[in-house]
């Protein structure tokens, strides 16, 4: 069961290695071996970075023999999606008055041919 | 019809992008005259803002102050820059949830695209924690009010 602590998860983000293993992680289940390769970090740094984004329930691991690949967690991914899909939407609900404002307000003479 | 995009790009900005099928001129109003603001930037419905400072000159004020009439309610100040008429206006905002938020910049730019306007909105943070932190605690303006209203339903 994963918990979503959004706060978590977007400080979780504000990290560019977290954010390249979250990519790589996208693209498929890894080992803490496979996602250090790629970066110039040492593997404790790399086991650091998964800790925080484990916390923050944006990544979710299983047991295989003595591996523990790392795998995106829906459930936190979606909950990020939901939020930024709300924030969209308080936006939109904004721009969408503006356009009836806009349409409200007296428009200033557009001069003919002119090209712009 | 979506015309809003709303991407993050680099470590520290949030680019927002959107048209109007209004000229320059009127857009910027719309962005400037406090009598204007008040019909548009809300957030959600239900919400007002009965106080909307907007002094449209470099080194001016702005202050809005949003109700949801429940006793719901925060406020934002900020500061012009500059203003270019009608196409370019830079600001700094921050949120105050009462403690304020770090300085957001945002440069506002108005360009004729047809018969109407694109509008592009670039906001800078001072670093990657603190845009992280905007994305997580409602981004600007009527966005916060959507968190409220969120935290109402859980």
């Amino acid at each position: 069961m994963v918990t979503v602590n959004l706060d978590a998860a977007f400080s979780a983000l504000a990290d560019p290695t977290r954010r390249a293993i979250l990519a790589r992680l996208a693209k498929g289940e890894a080992t803490v071996m496979e996602l250090t390769k790629p970066f110039e970090v040492t593997q404790p740094a790399i086991s650091q970075h998964l800790k925080v984004l484990e916390d923050a329930g944006l990544i979710a691991r299983r047991v295989d023999g003595a591996k523990r690949p790392r795998r995106l967690a829906k459930a936190g991914i979606e909950a990020m999606d939901q939020w930024l899909a709300m924030l969209r939407k308080a936006l939109v609900k904004n721009y969408d008055r503006l356009d009836e404002v806009l349409a409200g307000m007296e428009q200033p003479k557009i001069k003919r041919g002119e090209n712009r | 019809m979506s015309k809003l995009t709303l991407k993050t790009e680099g470590d520290k900005h949030v680019i927002v992008t959107r048209h109007f099928a209004a000229p320059p001129e009127a857009v910027y109003r719309a962005h400037t005259d406090p009598k204007v603001i008040q019909k548009w930037l809300l957030g959600p419905e239900g919400w007002t803002m009965p106080v909307c400072i907007n002094e449209a000159k470099p080194g001016g004020k702005i202050r809005y102050e949003w109700t949801n009439g429940k006793g719901g309610g925060f406020y934002l100040t900020g500061e012009y820059l500059e203003l270019e008429p009608y196409s370019r206006i830079v600001h700094v905002e921050r949120m105050h949830l009462p403690d304020p938020t770090p300085d957001n910049h945002v440069e506002t730019r108005f360009d004729a695209d047809g018969t109407g306007t694109l509008m592009t909105m670039r906001m800078t943070l001072p670093d990657a924690q603190t845009r992280a932190a905007m994305l997580a605690t409602g981004m600007e303006r009527g966005m916060e009010a959507s968190y409220v209203r969120l935290e109402g339903m859980i």
